[in-house]
């Protein structure tokens, strides 16, 4: 049974039509974490948060007290908020900037105020227009509060916090990506080394980035201390998480569940959550963590979702999003389609993912659409094998970044775990589904 | 103490440890040590992007060994690299598969066939089969982005390398990457084609023929060129070349990497311009650029008919016998466009034979030589690192355009602040950190400001903190101080910016000098003794007197000079003043050696035909005194002597000798009477570079950069000595009994009468452009349509306070008259002037600077009437 | 001249303002020439560049990057509909193929009207309203094809003009200004904050 009892830390608004306006932001305890936060030293709010074990929720995972103390030898000069969200299934971010601005906003001056940053960036997905608009006031807001600007609440710390509106651009969640759109340009990730942008980010200076459901975590973690966050969860994947479910569920959304306690089956299955499979169908796959993460079959569906309880089964919680596939759903279809949305996003510099995406989109539609051959599952196999040598989990790369050794992902699940469906795509000339 | 810092490291590359400089690219330390790793996208002269992919090698990391880029990973000791595995193999192999997905086969109709990267690694490497059945890319074929640039956006592979190039070394972004993913393409702006004058340097640097050049697309195959090495005698930098062609007919110049001097750069003009050089069939009239030279012509009844060159000799002979009977009755104007040798020639004809000592190897639009020669000299390395550079010259990027960028590469590292004396529009404005506009006239007084701390002259557009910072980046001594000088305005007395010149070089005992003149050979000329008080191998005589091309053209005018011989190039295309030029043409005999016509030759009794660039051989020396070979390539047209036996058999006809019968023979000469360095530079037998055969594949892992041919090591690559600046001096003194030139030799400067502006008038200011109607434009047929006809520069204050409007025909009166320009708004012409560009045609025809020129006034003031 | 109309230029110094680096203010600049002009234009490109210190082939080639931008004139209502996993699994496809007939042009073409613009889009993050659309990125939710023939019509009508603000018009709320912390403020804070640091790390040893 699924475990529904843990606190809701960054849902606790969603019950709320007006959740993202700065009244009931203030009714229902905002801003009381900054005031206290300024009480403190910058180290110790920083201390609550590693104690916290706060594991970053854009996708790679990495602890946010780590990549902060990896900053404290040298000072930061940047914070940017990661609010790109556009791996396809993923859309918790969204529900955050819509729903609870305020709380993102505090997160953020509460994180710059650890760091000691004054000036700071949300990064926001260009389609997100209305989450724009709802940031953007809450920011305003925050200014005619005096928790921004100059010498906020009286205190002695300044911050400048803008809003910054991507274009369209998968690639630019990718933080080096990001800080290139930031600085106007193509998001063209960066050159690795250096591997953080904590050593040379935005205009070459140190920069934190973190994505929008770390930073609207921090509030809660101030407030009842990184302690208690810790002591939910298990292990490294400590506090709740927002889970983007969608898919062949009947309750498709966002929810936000206690790491580690809860199963795959849990979340798909439960009536407090996805209620489970459309017309009670059998689970064919899931994919856990975004389109980059490789599939799972059901025989994973009683997996708990914690961090490495997934990384161990080869696969990712990456985005947190969970795509469920059931039997009547075409998994060439759904690899094509997966495939066709990195070669289109694929920014363009490497070789292997500007045309090695490409080349397998086409093939793969080929094997959608009539025209596959029984050879194309191999040489699908080495294209990847090509681009992800090894085929192993987590990738080898042979990018500048890893969109490039994502896109074997699903076209390497699909093809492993479903060879019968390909070859009767081969035999039928096209989808048998159509 | 003092910590020992580690310049080098140990690495493993295959299982063997060699040793490498600390902190390099593993990708340049690999190759060092003789593995190659293949790669695209990787440019030594610009910053790793790791597009390609294709530098991919083994890297034993905490993790076990995994694919790294060499491209842009730094070594650092004890890395352990495979370069050979299984595993690289196969990840450059699919890299390799990947580029060429979706790359069109059409290798035979590629102008990169033969010579291409791509080709030659899919030759090695590639299975041969392509396993890539899907329809592949297309866009409309070959687009031109730009007057000499051809892109075919299929066979693009993204490396970035000309988009780099653009923003990164050239600093002009033109073209960039638009779009995204496999629709990424290279791009113009729709509205501006890609006309940047380093063009060219995309074409020689793309690894594949995406980038083609208009002037050598089609016209060969590259197996049936032969290449020399050489260098560049379009400017004065002295850009080292690969001189390409096919049989007699030259086809192609490409950049060759020389450290100190180009980084394998070039400009437009001096690639493209080489059908200027090879014989141009269509254009017989001896009054245009367009036309060679090809045989000796002597004026008969008042037309130029074609004589043998015993008839030639024996008519100029007679008429400098005649001359030269009163003293001071012959004299040599030009010269900078001979080669040393031929310079040498000349001057001990001029001298030897004809003892005249009216030399000078500038056509007055120059500067003082014994200043010159007085300067401490800085080299292009030094002035590119020096801690300030001053520069009080034109625009550079349209004088000495790689000059220009690599003074760039220094100011936009932080490693140089620039101070700019601007005289009117220059790309260097926005990477100054001072940028002082200076009108007309008023050089000499804002030095003063900045030397003795004087109040600038009333007026200024300068701010007094403009005036300090100034003051406090140059310093006390001028230590770590480069000044760049050269000539900005033909519209002003040279004595102005000598003024100048001189002030710092005074005040500044530790600052150098880097003389930006522009004419090719104009150092190595003067070097030779092509001057009064000049002697050769960089000597001075203090007591000698002669007259210099101003005071020449005076004399012939007052007909105290009879005659007056003519060194190559067209003297009335190079002056300011070209009435007073054509009226002591007109009132003298006047002989011509030179290659092309031009309106010079309507005046000429003789002309003698000599040969040019990629024709003859010898040395010649750029502006930092860098001494280096020019190679011939093709055959001179017609009966084209080279100068040093013009001059030898024209003494040999006045019944004397100049003891010089080969080029060969007068280098050794020079060295030998002068110390002076000459074709010995090129003598070393490590040198590969002179003569490098295009079937030679080994001699291609010399090049810095292997994707560009020519595949030639710059003779300062593989360690030749360099003989610049001092070395030269010190290798003259020890020999011979000339001395230089000091600061003291010079004598008391007169002050100059500036006249007073009025509100009416506007101070003029003629500057250079790149692209002018000279020679090497004008001759040529790929680059003539890249000049602009003169327009009338103004800065948008005087366009509002005159009431005219951008692109209005106005009416400038000047000094002998007026002309009707367009107006063009430019802002970076100082308040209160007028730019016009010097050699250039109004629309009508109409040479604006000999009309507005005023030869009387240290500065020409012209009037403007909106009707 | 400025091409930007005085509003549009006002803001977008204001833009500028708001980064250390002017060429920063690069997107949210070509958002704003997109809503003046409803597309790139030239001479918008050309603004954006001068005021971003760049040149229009790198404007253009960095706008070229990102697809909100759009080149070529475009209707006033861009229809975007996503055919990404969630949504393909929703009858995505089936969905942009109606929309396509409703609208009567062919995918990444526009209506012959010059009303509407037909986007397929990769993911737009509203998985669970699948499938999704917007109409110039405002999510109108509208999931079968009788929803969406209403929402064409009340478009035409306008109806929606209040919620589905005209193309190109991304952010309708600007920062109320004056708020910016002066940049010798974050100089010199960040001066503080490192001695701050220094001194506790002191007294901590
Ligand atoms: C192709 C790619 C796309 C990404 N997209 C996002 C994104 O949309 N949002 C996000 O927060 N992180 C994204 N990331 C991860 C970021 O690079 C970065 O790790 C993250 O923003 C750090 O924040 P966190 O530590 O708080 O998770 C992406 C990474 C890659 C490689
Ligand atoms: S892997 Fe793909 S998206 Fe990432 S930098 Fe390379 S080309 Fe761009
Ligand atoms: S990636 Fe290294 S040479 Fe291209």
């Amino acid at each position: 049974m699924a475990m529904l009892d843990s606190p809701r830390i960054v849902s606790s608004r969603a019950q709320y039509a007006d959740s993202y306006t700065l009244t009931r932001y203030l009714e229902t305890g905002g801003y009381v974490a900054l005031r206290k936060a300024l009480t403190m030293f910058p180290e110790a709010v920083a201390a609550e948060v590693d104690a916290a074990s706060l594991l970053g929720r854009g996708g790679a995972g990495f602890p946010a007290g780590r990549k902060w103390s990896m900053l404290r030898k040298a000072p930061v000069s940047y914070l940017v908020v990661n609010g790109d969200e556009s791996e396809p299934a993923t859309f918790k971010d969204h529900f955050l900037v819509e729903r609870d601005p305020h709380q993102l906003v505090e997160g953020v001056i509460i994180a710059a105020y650890a760091l000691q940053v004054s000036q700071a960036f949300i990064y926001l997905r260009g389609e997100f227009a209305l989450g724009l608009e709802r940031v953007q006031q809450a920011v305003n807001d925050a200014y005619s509060e005096g928790a921004l600007g100059s010498k906020i609440f009286g205190s002695d710390f300044s911050i400048d916090l803008v809003v910054h509106p991507g274009a369209g651009a998968y690639i630019c969640g990718e933080e080096t990506a990001l800080i290139e759109g930031l600085e106007g340009k193509r998001g063209f990730p960066r050159i690795k080394p250096p591997f953080f942008p904590a050593v040379t980010g935005l205009y070459g200076e140190p920069t934190v980035v973190n994505n929008v459901e770390t930073m609207s975590n921090l509030p809660w973690i101030v407030n009842n201390g990184g302690a208690a966050f810790a002591a939910l969860g298990v292990g490294r994947s400590t506090g709740t998480r927002l889970f983007a479910l969608a898919g062949r569920v009947n309750n498709p959304g966002v929810y936000e569940i206690e790491m580690v306690k809860n199963t795959f089956r849990d979340l798909i299955y439960d009536p407090a959550l996805g209620g489970g499979v459309i017309g009670g169908r059998a689970v064919k796959a899931i994919i856990p963590g975004g389109v980059s993460a490789p599939w799972f079959g059901p025989d994973l569906l009683d997996l708990p979702m914690g961090q490495d309880e997934v990384g161990e089964k080869g696969s990712m919680l990456g985005s947190g999003s969970v795509v469920v596939l059931d039997e009547t759903s075409c998994v060439v279809r759904a690899a094509w389609r997966i495939t066709k949305f990195f070669s289109r996003e694929s920014c363009g510099q490497c070789t292997p993912c500007r045309e090695g995406s490409g080349w397998i989109e086409r093939a793969m539609y080929r094997l959608e659409h009539g025209g596959g051959r029984m050879e194309d599952m191999d040489l699908l196999l080495d294209l990847c094998d090509n681009i992800a040598p090894g085929l192993s989990w987590p990738p080898q790369q042979t990018t500048i970044c890893v969109l490039g050794s994502s896109i074997p992902s699903s076209v390497h699940s699909a093809i492993s775990m479903f060879p019968d469906d390909f070859k009767a795509h081969v035999l039928h000339g096209g989808c048998p589904h159509d | 103490m003092t910590d020992v810092i580690r310049t080098t490291v140990n690495i493993t590359v295959n299982g063997r440890e060699i040793e490498v400089k600390a902190g390099e690219l593993l990708i340049d330390a690999a190759e060092r040590a003789g593995e190659y790793i293949p790669r695209f996208c990787y440019h030594p002269r610009m910053e790793p992007v790791g597009m390609c992919r294709m530098c991919l090698v083994e890297v034993e990391g905490p993790r076990g060994a995994t694919l790294q880029p060499a491209c842009y990973l730094h070594v650092n000791d004890g890395m352990s690299v495979c370069t050979n595995s299984e595993k690289v193999k196969k990840a450059q192999d699919g890299v390799l598969e990947f580029l060429l997905a979706n790359h069109p086969l059409d290798c035979p109709v590629c102008d990169k066939g033969g010579e291409c990267p791509l080709q030659d690694q899919t030759l090695a490497h590639g299975s041969g089969e392509t396993r890539f059945i899907e329809e592949k890319r297309h866009f409309v074929k070959p687009i031109e982005i730009g007057e000499l640039v051809l892109l075919d956006r299929e066979r693009c592979i993204q490396c970035a390398r000309c988009t780099r190039f653009s923003s990164e070394v050239a600093g002009d972004t033109e073209i960039a990457f638009s779009g995204r993913g496999d629709l990424i393409e290279v791009a113009p702006s729709p509205d501006k084609p890609f006309n940047s004058v380093f063009s060219g340097n995309t074409v020689q640097i793309c690894p594949v023929g995406a980038l083609t050049a208009k002037p050598y697309r089609f016209s060969a195959r590259p197996w049936d060129l032969e290449q020399v090495e050489s260098t560049c005698t379009t400017c004065a930098v002295g850009c080292r070349i690969a001189v390409q062609s096919s049989g007699n007919r030259l086809t192609r110049v490409l950049g060759v990497d020389s450290d100190p001097v180009n980084h394998g750069w070039l400009c437009d003009k001096g690639r493209f311009t080489l059908d200027s050089i090879d014989q141009n069939p269509e254009s017989t009239d001896v009054l245009s650029a367009a036309t060679r030279i090809t045989t000796p012509l002597v004026r008969v009844k008042g037309v130029l008919e074609p004589a043998s060159w015993g008839e030639a000799l024996g008519a100029a002979s007679a008429i400098l016998r005649d001359a030269s009977a009163t003293p001071g009755g012959v004299g040599a104007i030009g010269g900078a466009s001979l080669t040393n040798e031929g310079a040498f020639a000349w001057e001990r004809f001029m001298r030897g034979v004809l003892g005249t000592e009216n030399l000078d190897a500038q056509f007055g639009d120059g500067l003082d030589p014994v200043l010159l020669q007085a300067l401490t000299k800085a080299t292009i390395d030094e002035a590119a690192r020096a801690k300030t550079i001053v520069t009080l010259t034109g625009d550079l990027r349209e004088e000495l355009p790689i000059l220009f960028l690599r003074l760039r590469e220094g100011a936009v590292s932080g490693t140089s602040a620039i101070v700019e004396f601007a005289f009117g529009p220059s790309a260097l404005r926005s990477l100054a950190r001072v940028s002082l506009v200076v009108r007309p006239g008023e050089a000499h007084l804002c030095a003063r400001s900045i030397t003795d701390h004087a109040d600038a002259p009333a007026g200024v557009a300068f701010s007094n903190e403009e005036l300090l910072e100034a003051r406090r980046l140059i310093g006390e001594s001028g230590e770590g101080v480069v000044f760049v000088v050269g000539r900005p305005n033909f519209a002003e007395d040279p004595r102005v910016i000598e003024n100048a010149i001189r002030r710092f070089a005074e005040r500044y005992p530790d600052a150098r000098f880097l003389v930006a003149l522009r004419r090719s050979n104009v150092a190595g000329a003067l070097d030779m003794g092509l001057g009064s008080q000049l002697r050769p191998g960089r000597g001075y005589d203090a007591e000698a007197k002669g007259l210099d091309t101003l005071a020449q053209l005076e004399a012939l005018r007052r007909g105290d000079q009879k005659a007056v011989v003519i060194l190559g190039g067209c003297l009335l295309g190079n002056v300011a003043d070209v009435k007073g030029a054509t009226a002591a043409l007109e009132n003298a005999d006047v002989i011509a050696v030179t290659g092309h016509g031009g309106a010079t030759l309507g005046y000429a009794n003789v002309v003698l035909p000599a040969a040019i660039a990629h024709e003859r051989s010898g040395t010649v020396t750029n502006i930092e005194g860098r001494v280096t070979a020019v190679t011939p390539k093709i055959v001179a047209p017609g009966s084209a002597w080279p100068d040093v036996a013009i001059a030898a058999e024209l003494a040999e006809q006045m019944g004397q000798s100049i003891g010089l019968s080969s080029v060969e023979q007068t280098a050794k000469t020079i060295e030998e009477t002068t110390g002076y360095p000459a074709l010995s530079v090129m003598n070393d037998e490590v040198h590969d570079g002179a003569v490098v055969g295009r079937s030679d594949a080994s001699s291609l892992r010399h090049a810095l950069d292997p994707m560009a041919f020519p595949g030639i090591r710059s003779a300062e690559s593989v360690g030749l000595a360099s003989y610049t600046g001092a070395i030269v001096e010190e290798r003259a003194q020890g020999s011979v009994h000339t001395r230089c030139a000091t600061l003291e030799d010079l004598a008391n400067a007169e002050p100059l009468e500036v006249p007073l502006a009025d509100s009416y008038s506007l101070r003029l200011v003629v500057s250079r452009r790149l692209y002018d109607r000279g020679v090497a434009m004008g001759g040529s047929p790929s680059l003539h349509n890249l000049v602009k006809p003169t327009t009338l520069g103004l800065n948008h204050v005087d366009l509002d306070r005159l009431g005219v409007e951008e692109g209005a025909i106005v009416s400038v009166t000047g000094a002998s008259g007026n002309v009707r320009l367009p107006v063009e708004l430019n802002e970076g012409v100082a308040r209160g002037s007028v730019e016009i560009v010097f050699g250039t045609k109004s629309a009508t025809g109409e040479d604006a600077v000999a009309v507005l020129y005023d030869p009387t006034s240290v500065i020409s003031q012209v009037r403007l009437e909106s009707r | 001249m400025s091409h930007f109309q005085p509003d549009i230029r006002h803001r977008a110094e204001e833009l500028i303002a708001l980064y250390p680096r002017a060429r920063s203010a690069m997107l949210p600049l070509l958002h704003l020439a997109q809503e003046q002009d409803g597309y790139l234009s030239e001479a918008g490109i050309e603004e954006v560049a001068s005021l971003t210190g760049t040149t229009s082939a790198d404007v253009r080639g960095t706008a070229a990057f990102y697809d909100m931008y759009h080149l070529e004139p475009v209707g006033k209502y861009v229809v975007g509909v996503c055919t990404n996993i969630a949504c393909l699994l929703a009858g995505g496809e089936e969905f942009l193929e109606h929309a396509s007939q409703k609208l009567d042009c062919a995918v990444g073409s526009t209506s012959s009207d010059g009303l509407f613009t037909l986007e397929e889009t990769e993911c737009l993050a509203d998985c669970d309203k699948a499938p999704c659309v917007q109409v110039n990125h405002r999510y109108v939710r509208t999931t079968t094809p009788e929803t969406f023939d209403t929402l064409v019509d009340d478009l035409r009508e306008g109806k929606l003009d209040h919620d589905v603000p005209s193309h190109g018009t991304l952010i309708r709320v600007r920062r109320n200004g004056g708020l910016r912390a002066a940049r010798q403020e974050i100089v010199d804070q960040r001066a503080r904050s490192s001695a701050a640091r220094a001194q506790r790390a002191e007294e901590a040893k």
